[in-house]
């Protein structure tokens, strides 16, 4: 069965997805991703979908599956590269991909990993680290309980 | 005009109808938005007829009328229909394990959106996008 590659590149994981996803891949994807989380520490996840053409409801609750279980890993994961005519589309259908983070490029997707790394090192048990509390409404609902 | 039928019966096929429809927006001179556009609806309505149809056909037609061109493309299954369409247009709707945003997100992405069904004998959903 093919695999899509995931590269390790400092803190990171690095995933070009440049085939079109179909069922058995993305589900592959996100085990042989959790399983990378794990096994190197990485802090952040970086998927360049510069190669897609197309993202439909199937990869865009794909790309938001792989986020949140990133995120319980404690990995953030950035979305790069998408391409104009797809972000207008996303819109349309109605696909937010909230709790999705994305970053115009790979340079500046690496960036926004990093800095959400030293953030969360500087951060004490105490306090929710600056990129936690920048998150989407769910998490900010849990914070609101303590 | 050109005419291709593309049977639904695995996740792969739904890439196979992408790549269909692509040929035919290329063929019809759409734009990159609009073949984007068109190729995520059908990519949305091959998936629920795969899903929820139990599988079925996508026809493919490019259209010609007089100097307008355009795609159209109807998903046709034998499944077990849709019992009410206006609740399963609504965004957020859904019976299955997806985001609810199929048929309305296609029919937002379409020029011209028709779907009838009928409960136990199946659904046809026609999308048509012009230039």
């Amino acid at each position: 069965m093919d695999r899509i590659p995931i590269l390790k590149l400092g803190e990171a994981l690095l995933v070009t997805i440049q085939v079109d996803m179909h069922d058995r891949l993305a589900s592959a994807l996100e085990e042989d991703l959790t399983a990378r989380i794990v096994a190197t520490g990485a802090r952040g996840v970086l998927i360049d979908i510069s190669a897609l053409e197309i993202v439909d409801s199937f990869i865009g609750r794909m790309l938001a599956n792989i986020a949140s279980v990133s995120r319980l890993l404690d990995a953030d994961t950035v979305v790069v590269g998408m391409r104009p005519a797809v972000a207008i589309t996303l819109v349309e259908l109605g696909l937010s991909l909230k709790g999705v983070k994305t970053a115009l490029n790979a340079e500046r997707g690496m960036a926004m990993i990093r800095q959400a790394a030293v953030s969360s090192l500087i951060g004490t048990g105490d306090e929710p680290a600056a990129h936690e509390t920048a998150e989407s409404g769910d998490l900010r609902g849990i914070d609101g309980d303590f | 005009m050109s005419v291709t039928v593309v049977p639904i019966t695995t996740g792969d096929d739904v890439v196979r109808v992408r790549q269909e429809v692509r040929t035919q927006a290329v063929a019809a001179g759409f734009s990159l938005v609009d073949q984007t556009k068109i190729i995520t609806a059908a990519s949305e309505l091959a998936r629920n007829t795969l899903d929820y149809g139990g599988g079925g056909t996508a026809t493919v037609e490019l259209l010609r009328q007089s100097a307008r061109r355009g795609v159209r493309i109807t998903f046709e299954d034998q499944g077990p229909g849709i019992p009410s369409i206006d609740q399963a247009l609504a965004d957020g709707f859904t019976t299955g394990k997806g985001m609810g945003l199929g048929l309305g997100g296609a029919k937002r992405l379409s020029n011209e959106f028709a779907i009838s069904s009928e409960v136990g004998r199946g659904t046809r959903v026609t999308i048509t996008r012009w230039k």
